[in-house]
């Protein structure tokens, strides 16, 4: 008796907060707690003063205003689906889950749904083959285009030839940190090195032994594929064992601030990909400062800015409205549905020009969307930490990951995932 | 006044004996099974199955199996989480080997693979009791989670190492994959409940129940009395297995559909499950449901009211959650180390004496 009063408050609770049709929804799963909450906080923070400042200054996205509905999700795959139903009826435009176990759960059911997933940079590689994956996006680069990247910038580091080499990956024991390592295989079969894997558990907190095994087997570059708590501990573990850490280099999602900062000037030299410039000389922050920070507006505690997370949050809220003018274009109509956003979506590009008049010249890679490719143009750069002046220098220009690798691994991963559901291949 | 046994004459040993003998205890069952059945399915919501209801019958089913290994048998066990990623792999291998089974025998069945795997590591059992035992069943947990991320046969040598669950149907309705309707997901879990809830009731009041408590009370008691301590154990251990591979196995299919084991089945899966045996009460089929529903529906319903309901910012509301939560168990244990179960007790007696209690 007591569970069913429970669980009709419960009910009550919800449909209290009705659909309301008027704004354009953007719902933020974000996660501000827990193990991973270094790394989500900042990115969240960004999503919404980016859309605090689309309703602040252009009063929303062709006239209309934005509504960002915020949901905890604390990195964990049964909260992330607890918050896609209690916002999927509320009318929302687009997931951005930031979290590749989240988006495996949601591909099936946000595709089900006709909501589309944006995954920027994470998520499901082969979703970038628009012929199965209909509904999920993964533009401007996939985890397969990082691993790509950071095997070629080893080779220039090494001048072309990295026969012989060993080569460890340490990841995160999950979805996100397995998903590399189909590419890497192959890449040593191509380019000659030998890779080793050395898995870490969630959340990261605890690995001694990995780097240990480190120590012992003395791997030429270590490649990691870590999120939250782990970065901090990996970065302060290589330099406790005195790894030389130019060798060491991270995916775009191990390159923050507050990913370095706890090692101090033990991470000095550490390097990790970047999916878009670090750094904060846009010429957004005016606009932001204007009318967001100085009008008392900011997400979260408002220290996040400029940082290489904050920017992230700022870009992947900039795809999004871009992705919903498109669809307006595309339409006619401003108050758009998910289906339409999709399209947006799909007909979306940007270029250096567009990014300039955006605000944010000179920041992430130039890309465009056909109904075949979800995946960007799979450009990346490397950065490297200055312990002393606390700053991401970049070291590359933007490096064009392996395409004839890649694409034939997408074709197969997603004809698998085509047949099992029994999908029919659309842009025919 | 009206919940007393006086005037509801019994006229027969099984009668006598029946699960409620108050009349208002039977009648509420009736009513609340009658509301579960034949209401609830017509008004169920999306969100109400996916995140409030299908979860808490999951986690009903694999409460009463850990009652009955830890409240009845006495044999304290930190496996939980191992033996639910052990239904949920078998029923995903089942599911991906023969396409055809039916989804109910395919539940079934992973519950009867997780029964032998629980019955090898309940072997231990029968030479070292108590904490040492948990450490052994924790052993348990981290080897199983260790083996379906280390041996890709499991999960069909997928890049990722994600389980995802292929859609199947059952008389025709989808059960399992995306478009599975919400009242579909909820009927589909409770089938399990009733049928589950109602064979523990009734193990644990037969001969196999008795010996389980038997051994949990007083372990060489039991033995000079006559109860085979390596029967009763492995049984228990068999058949709370079943059930928790049964809940492993819908929590993967049906609930979550895609899962990767270190975050599904982890330790703190075990220790949430073992929370909802002490709050519900040890020893008890009802607390069983009572300790689900605490665990299962009190953050669900803190989150909606703090920011729902109050528009708090989700970090604080997140943080709270916890802060409440804890707060509401210690209080709860404080006032009844027995579980909620009890505190039902104690308001039966007194509603049979009100108005007039002595």
């Amino acid at each position: 008796m007591k569970l069913t009063k429970l669980a009709a408050i419960a009910a009550v609770a919800l449909t209290a907060a009705s659909p309301v049709m008027a704004d354009l929804v953007f719902p933020s799963l974000s996660y501000r707690t827990g193990p991973y909450a270094a790394n989500g906080i900042p990115f969240a923070d960004g999503y919404a003063d980016y859309m605090t400042l689309m309703n602040e200054r252009d009063g929303g996205i062709g006239g209309v205003p934005t509504k960002l509905l915020e949901c905890e999700t604390g990195y964990n795959t049964a909260k992330g689906v607890e918050c896609y139903e209690a916002t999927k009826g509320e009318g929302a435009l687009i997931y951005q889950p930031l979290s590749t176990g989240i988006t495996y759960q949601l591909i099936p059911k946000a595709s089900a749904d006709g909501i589309p997933v944006h995954s920027m940079g994470y998520g499901r590689t082969s979703a970038a083959n628009g012929k199965v994956f209909e509904w999920v996006f993964n533009y401007p680069a996939t985890y397969w285009d990082g691993a790509s990247i950071a095997v070629k910038h080893i080779m220039d580091q090494e001048g072309g030839d990295i026969k012989g080499k060993k080569i460890a990956l340490v990841y995160h024991n999950s979805a996100y940190g397995k998903e590399p390592i189909r590419t890497l295989e192959e890449l040593a079969k191509m380019h000659g090195y030998e890779l080793m894997l050395i898995p870490v558990d969630h959340p990261g907190q605890e690995q001694k032994s990995q780097w240990l095994q480190i120590r012992q087997q003395r791997p030429d570059y270590v490649l990691m594929w870590g999120w939250g708590v782990m970065n901090q501990v990996a970065i302060q573990e290589a330099s406790n064992i005195g790894f030389a850490m130019d060798h060491f280099i991270g995916i775009w999602w191990s390159g923050s601030e507050n990913d370095v900062l706890p090692a101090g000037d033990g991470a000095n030299g550490y390097k990790a990909l970047a999916l878009a410039n670090p750094g904060g000389d846009y010429a957004i922050y005016a606009d932001l400062q204007k009318h967001v920070y100085d009008a008392g507006k900011a997400a979260g505690s408002g220290d996040q800015m400029k940082t290489v997370l904050y920017n992230r949050g700022l870009y992947a809220a900039l795809l999004a409205v871009e992705a919903t003018r498109k669809a307006q274009e595309i339409h006619g109509v401003a108050q758009i549905t998910p289906a339409m956003m999709r399209d947006g979506m799909e007909a979306l590009e940007m270029t250096e020009a567009s990014m300039a008049a955006l605000g944010m010249a000179d920041f992430g890679p130039e890309f465009k969307n056909t109904c075949e490719n979800h995946g960007g143009s799979g450009l990346g750069k490397v950065q490297q930490w200055d312990a002393s002046a606390k700053t991401w220098n970049l070291i590359t220009d933007w490096i064009q990951s392996d395409k004839s690798v890649i694409d034939a691994l997408i074709a197969e991963d997603s004809a698998a995932y085509a047949a099992e559901n029994n999908i029919t291949e659309r842009c025919n | 006044m009206w919940y007393r046994e006086a005037g509801d004459f019994k006229k027969t040993y099984s009668e006598d004996s029946q699960t409620f003998p108050i009349r208002l205890d039977r009648i509420g069952y009736f009513v609340i099974l009658l509301v579960a059945v034949l209401v609830v399915p017509f008004f169920i919501t999306s969100y109400a199955a996916n995140a409030v209801l299908v979860p808490f019958l999951i986690y009903a089913i694999a409460v009463l199996g850990l009652n009955i290994l830890t409240g009845y048998c006495g044999q304290v066990s930190l496996g939980t989480g191992g033996f639910m990623a052990v239904g949920a792999y078998a029923s995903y291998k089942l599911m991906t080997s023969f396409p055809d089974l039916n989804i109910f025998f395919v539940v079934i069945l992973a519950g009867f693979v997780t029964a032998a795997v629980g019955m090898m590591f309940g072997l231990p059992s029968l030479r070292i009791k108590g904490f040492y035992l948990a450490v052994a069943t924790l052993a348990a947990q981290f080897f199983l989670v260790w083996l379906f991320n280390k041996v890709p046969w499991f999960y069909n040598y997928s890049a990722s190492g994600q389980i995802n669950a292929p859609e199947r149907t059952l008389l025709g309705y989808i059960i399992t994959g995306p478009n599975t309707s919400p009242s579909a997901k909820y009927l589909f879990c409770l089938a399990f409940v009733i049928l589950l809830a109602w064979i523990a009731r009734n193990l644990t009041r037969g001969t196999l129940g008795r010996s389980w408590m038997a051994i949990r009370d007083m372990d060489i008691a039991a033995e000079i009395i006559g109860v085979n301590p390596l029967k009763a154990k492995l049984s228990a251990f068999g058949v709370s297995s079943f059930f928790i591979g049964i809940a492993g196995a819908l929590y993967f299919t049906v609930y979550l559909g895609a899962v990767e084991v270190g975050e599904a089945f982890g330790i703190t899966q075990s220790f949430l499950v073992l929370f909802m045996v002490i709050i519900g009460g040890l020893g008890s089929i009802l607390g069983s449901f009572a300790g689900a529903a605490f665990l299962v529906l009190m953050p669900v319903l803190l989150k909606n009211v703090l920011v729902g309901g109050m528009g708090w910012p989700t970090d604080i509301a997140a943080h709270f959650e916890f802060i409440i939560v804890g707060g509401l168990i210690i209080t709860f244990l404080i006032l009844e180390p027995h579980g909620l179960a009890q505190l039902w007790r104690i308001i039966k007696e007194k509603m049979r004496l009100w108005p007039f209690p002595h």
